[in-house]
């Protein structure tokens, strides 16, 4: 790329989400799996503050358990379990992608819906589990 | 042969050569993750309720320190390229882009050597 400036403004094609595309499920999806991507990343701050105050010890264990099943602990935890599953689902349908498989927009559109039902599923599973233990 | 101009490779612009390692390793990480992140989530549900003995118990059996070890350590890697891919695809400023690159692997790394150093202590006491 060079860094000197354009001599003419050329026209640029739109950015895909904006008013010149309709959207669409799968430039949202692709959106969605960077933006969970970026929100799993942050909420790995959770699972750092769950293992250092399990090493620091029972006192700050509780006091850090107590925020997380707090009802705004457990809102977060719910929306990161949901990104993480998310991003794992949609990130399966990526290599799948990269080695070839379902490019084509009738399979894009099938694994697409598929990334979302699975991840949805697996969330419910998840907090149901974690509300019977 | 190069087929870069003189120009472009003073500049030090386009391709560093380094791309198709990152794509790999990044996709590698992606599948290593989807079976250490599907037992991590898992394991964590069946653990809430805040119980110390038993989580504590959990880190401390080899075998899941062992993998939560991996995990954390897989994580965060895949963590630092996807963030690095969209921090370059993003920020246009340049001491901008290089500022945040720096400061995201800076603070993944220090806090996934935190995660590594507690799972440790819990495992080995």
């Amino acid at each position: 790329m060079s860094t000197s400036k354009p001599v003419d403004k050329r026209p640029l094609s739109p950015f895909m989400i904006g008013p010149f595309y309709k959207p669409q499920l799968t430039s949202m999806l692709s959106i969605t799996h960077r933006l969970t991507g970026l929100i799993v990343t942050l909420g790995s701050l959770f699972i750092a503050g769950w293992l250092i105050s399990l090493a620091a010890g029972p006192y700050w264990y509780g006091l850090y358990a107590g925020h997380m099943l707090a009802w705004y602990g457990q809102v977060l935890l719910f929306l990161w379990s949901w990104c993480t599953l998310f991003h794992l689902c949609n990130g399966i349908r990526h290599l799948g992608w990269d080695v070839g498989f379902g490019l084509d927009i009738k399979t894009a559109y099938f694994t697409g819906y598929t990334v979302v039902i699975v991840s949805a599923v697996l969330t419910i599973a998840v907090w149901i589990l974690a509300y019977a233990a | 042969m190069s087929l870069r101009s003189p120009l472009s490779r003073a500049r030090g612009l386009g391709s560093a050569k380094s791309g198709v390692h990152h794509f790999w390793v990044q996709r590698l990480t992606a599948l290593a993750l989807i079976p250490l992140t599907l037992w991590f989530v898992f394991s964590v549900a069946r653990l809430a309720g805040g119980d110390y003995e038993a989580t504590y118990l959990w880190v401390h059996y080899p075998p899941f320190a062992v993998t939560l070890v991996l995990f954390l350590v897989i994580a965060f890697w895949h963590a630092v390229l996807g963030v690095q891919t969209v921090i370059e695809d993003y920020v246009g400023h340049e001491g901008w882009k290089l500022s945040m690159l720096v400061a995201v692997k800076f603070g993944l790394a220090i806090l996934g050597a935190a995660c590594v150093f507690a799972v440790l202590k819990v495992a080995l006491t």
